[in-house]
């Protein structure tokens, strides 16, 4: 069986992935696409690399499709966080759920997304146009 | 006693490699930061971080034990 979260190096093919949701009882399907955007905090980003530790974020990932499974009336949820140099325009993240009606879908999704942000170790490093690289998060962060 | 550490995102930048096999007497994952920040210079402050031994999250105050692995994990930013 395949991991419902994965780490992947390589570019998410949302109609592939898709498809390993399907089941006769369901009759909804709902998916997010995270894209690789031009600007953060009003600079304007040129390209960008997310990292993750690998290990701990697909068990921290499954994780947290598990626990929308158990939350929400579903039948099937999957979610693939890209690592590596992505340009703009580049799917970052996808979430895809199954479920008999259209509101758990559209629920666990969120929830899956909502808590791989703040859960799952993956960082991302963007590059400017007008300034020098960061990790994003890490030069606010608290550096007493 | 020997502790592998794994270093990712600005951790790897600031400390110039993935990992390290280090002979330490720190008893906890609290007191090998100390002594790392202290070694290397690391901005952050260990408020800012989470901790991982051996895969998964810990505490910090967690008792190391010989051939431990251990990860500091700076803020997150995935999605």
């Amino acid at each position: 069986m395949e991991p419902t979260f994965k780490i992947a190096d390589s570019p998410i093919e949302p109609d592939t992935l898709r498809k390993r949701l399907a089941s006769d009882a369901s009759g909804a399907y709902a998916s997010f696409e995270g894209w690789v955007r031009n600007h953060n905090d009003g600079k304007p980003v040129s390209a960008l690399e997310y990292s993750a530790y690998q290990p701990l974020a697909e068990k921290e990932g499954a994780r947290i499709v598990q626990e929308a499974k158990d939350r929400f009336p579903i039948k099937a949820a999957a979610c693939v966080h890209r690592i590596g140099a992505l340009e703009i325009g580049d799917i970052a993240v996808w979430v895809g759920v199954s479920s008999p009606h259209r509101s758990a879908a559209f629920d666990a999704c969120r929830y899956i997304i909502d808590q791989t942000k703040i859960r799952v170790p993956v960082w991302k490093r963007e590059h400017y146009a007008d300034g020098p690289a960061e990790w994003v998060n890490c030069s606010q962060a608290n550096t007493s | 006693m020997k502790i592998r550490i794994e270093y990712f995102a600005m951790l790897r930048e600031q400390r110039g490699c993935s990992n390290e096999t280090l002979e330490t007497s720190a008893p906890t994952p609290r007191a090998l930061y100390d002594e790392l920040r202290d070694r290397h210079n690391f901005s952050l402050d260990p408020a800012s971080l989470q901790v991982a031994v051996n895969e998964d999250f810990s505490e910090w105050d967690h008792a190391l034990a010989n051939g431990d692995t251990v990860v500091y994990i700076p803020p997150v930013a995935g999605g």
